[in-house]
């Protein structure tokens, strides 16, 4: 599980990802049932969803790219545009938002000079606001990748980014 | 084998993993066994505690003492001190033990302490072992009802006991069953909804982390009930550890066989399956999540047909929450009986709440239903942090209804607060303290809603849009006179007219926060210049 969570997009090159997408595809052939499922999976080899994986997931599972590409869109998970190694997701659910949650934002958004829904130049981080992570007696709360942090400061926010490479 | 003469918990869930709760394991196993103690010490995990924001949290039995904030360097001084020399180390413990029991206010106002029902083993079992799941009576229950029960029987018997969804919309759960049971076509389907969503609450996670099995369990009694031979546990994407734990006690209850064909030598065949969701609140509509799991946009359906009637794959499907589901093996293990002694009359059984905000000790609870408000943020939250003066709460999550002061002792229950207009919902409860401000609250809500507004039904759309840019308005102290009545008037239309809930549920905050707020909100009112 851990495993599959994490992204390799970094370390290889995209061309080198699509027999893998194809063996993915393969195991749910026909299956429009498994779109979901099969979308999370090509976003874990990716770390997004190119056109080319969208074609490619439509015709495997016998549904239309028009309809892929309204369920990607419609679900907060799924990107179209390729983010950057580590994703900064920061809470703004009602316990986090009263707690600091926009001066955590507003911090980061300075710090890397960077939008909501942006990535950095370097394609090191994006970042996304994200509504309540179940994490709410830690509010403000951010995720870093899979990690959580909680009652977070902006004054150890530089500190926390750092180690991410 | 050893006898072992005190047992040290600790608590892994997603909150204390990152707190660094594996580090600490670490450490303890270690140090203990450097100590030569591994032989009368035993290091076991186990799931949330119940305490949340306080860092690892650790208990050693049979003492019953409770450690938190506790890292790797704490941990030479505590096995020393407290397992070695057998004194506690004051320095790390919690003053007050969390309650980990269920209170009743007796009519004499004198407080009686009962058992829990949903969180018996959350804390105290290893959510990752079938073995003290069973230990702890688990599976007893699908083991009654396969043997010595038929299974319009064990429908009437969570009919009698007065059990409704926990998931907010409190429908009586052994009627839900029924239906599906009458209806005609064969291939049936449970779904443990496990989307949650509702901002401040994470009970189910706690639950799905904790006692994995208990869920495994109700969702074979309900399939056993109903006649389904499938189930669906849809978790939310962001709960790792809850789906890994979830894939874990599948795999292990298929090789004891408890799950798959066939089980305990009966008739009965079922299988659960694990979907992840993607992000989407409006998923928690049963409808919605059903469209999610086959695939495609989470669009709420037309009600009617009902899911009881044509749900997944227009086949009798039933959606239960996480909660409702661990109720079931205590009802059908213990009698309906036994769990009406819990609760009020018109709602008997337990509630699991998630107390947040500026109280003293932010948590998870279990109490009946009935239990005031009061009794809640004083009991079990500790009372107001820093000794402040409560202001009011949101009880029920973002679709909840804020609750002032005047509401602190009406008893709380699905039925009751309807009097009062308010809901239990998703058992959420954001204390606030005389500091808080309401227009800034009433601003993250409506934020939320705009943002998870699916775009189906125009009045959700639209409306939500324009509730956002008032509340925006008065959150920057330009308000117009007239922007109150709107709040009212909008979210009213939205109530009457949207799709499905999302939409429907506006009404209740805004209208509960003028109804007790109305002079804070007025201040915010842009004044004339004079």
């Amino acid at each position: 599980m851990a495993v599959e969570n994490q992204c390799c997009c970094a370390k290889t090159n995209e061309a080198e990802l699509y027999p893998e997408l194809e063996k993915i595809i393969t195991e749910h052939h026909g299956k429009p049932e498994d779109l979901i499922m099969v979308l999370h999976k090509a976003q874990n080899l990716f770390g997004y969803l190119p056109r080319k994986a969208q074609e490619m997931v439509a015709e495997g599972l016998g549904v239309s790219l028009n309809e892929v590409y309204g369920v990607i869109t419609f679900y907060a998970f799924f990107s179209t545009v390729p983010k950057g190694r580590h994703s900064i997701k920061v809470c703004l659910g009602t316990s986090c938002y009263v707690r600091g949650g926009q001066r955590v934002i507003e911090k980061i958004k300075k710090e890397l000079s960077l939008k909501v829904g942006g990535t950095t130049e370097d394609r090191r981080y994006s970042l996304d606001v994200v509504r309540c992570i179940g994490a709410c007696g830690l509010s403000p709360a951010m995720l870093v990748d899979n990690d959580v942090y909680g009652r977070v400061k902006t004054t150890k926010l530089a500190e926390i980014l750092e180690r991410y490479e | 084998m050893n006898m072992v003469r005190s047992h040290v918990l600790i608590s892994i869930d997603a909150g204390t993993i990152m707190a660094g709760a594996r580090a600490v394991e670490e450490a303890l196993v270690k140090e203990i066994a450097s100590q030569g103690l591994a032989e009368e010490i035993a290091v076991l995990e186990t799931g949330s505690i119940g305490i949340t924001g306080r860092g690892v949290v650790v208990v050693v039995y049979p003492e019953g003492i409770y450690y938190a904030g506790v890292t790797p360097n704490d941990v030479p001084e505590l096995v020393e001190e407290h397992l070695l020399k057998g004194r506690p180390l004051k320095r790390l413990m919690l003053a007050e033990a969390p309650k980990r029991y269920v209170i009743k206010r007796e009519k004499t106002g004198l407080l009686k302490e009962q058992p829990r029902v949903v969180l018996r083993n959350s804390g105290i079992i290893n959510p990752e072992s079938i073995d003290e799941y069973i230990a702890a009576q688990g599976y007893e229950a699908i083991a009654k009802a396969l043997t010595s029960m038929t299974p319009e029987e064990v429908i009437s018997e969570v009919k009698s006991s007065g059990l409704s969804g926990r998931g907010g919309a409190s429908f009586p759960t052994g009627l839900k069953w029924e239906f599906a049971r009458k209806a005609p076509d064969p291939e049936k389907y449970i779904i443990c909804n496990a989307d949650e969503g509702e901002p401040g609450t994470f009970k189910d996670r706690l639950i799905l982390e904790g006692d994995p099995h208990k869920l495994i369990e109700g969702m074979l009694i309900a399939g056993y009930a109903v006649g389904a031979q499938k189930g669906f546990v849809y978790i939310r994407g962001e709960y790792t550890l809850s789906t890994e734990r979830m894939e874990k006690a599948i795999t292990e209850a298929k090789a004891y066989g408890l799950l798959g064909a066939h089980i305990l030598d009966s008739d009965f065949s079922f299988d659960i399956f694990i979907m992840k969701g993607a992000g989407a609140y409006v998923c928690g509509e049963e409808t919605a999540l059903i469209e999610s799991l086959e695939g495609r946009r989470g669009h709420p359906r037309n009600k009617p047909p009902y899911p009881v009637t044509e749900g997944l794959w227009g086949k009798p499907t039933i959606v239960n929450n996480v909660e409702t589901l661990a109720n079931i093996p205590e009802i059908i293990k213990n009698g309906a009986t036994w769990f009406k002694a819990y609760g009020t009359e018109k709602c008997p059984g337990t509630k699991v709440y998630t107390i947040l905000g500026h109280v003293a000790t932010p948590g998870l609870i279990e109490t009946e239903m009935g239990t005031t408000l009061r009794d809640i943020i004083y009991e079990y939250g500790g009372g107001i942090k820093e000794g402040k003066k409560f202001k009011g709460a949101l009880v029920g999550g973002a679709a909840g209804a804020f609750l002032g002061p005047d509401m602190l002792d009406v008893q709380m229950d699905f039925v009751n607060l309807k009097e009062y207009a308010a809901v239990l919902g998703s058992g959420a409860i954001l204390v606030m303290n005389e500091d808080a401000s309401i227009v800034e609250m009433l601003k993250s809500v409506l934020h939320f809603f705009k943002h998870e507004s699916c775009g189906h039904c125009v009045p959700c759309r639209l409306g939500t849009a324009q509730l956002v840019e008032i509340v925006d308005r008065l959150a920057a102290h330009e308000g117009k006179k007239e922007d109150l009545d709107k709040l009212l008037k909008i979210s009213k239309v939205m109530r009457d007219t949207s799709f499905c809930p999302l939409g429907q549920s506006l009404y209740l905050p805004i209208s509960s926060a003028l109804k007790y707020f109305k002079d804070e909100i007025l201040s915010h009112v842009k004044q004339a210049a004079s």
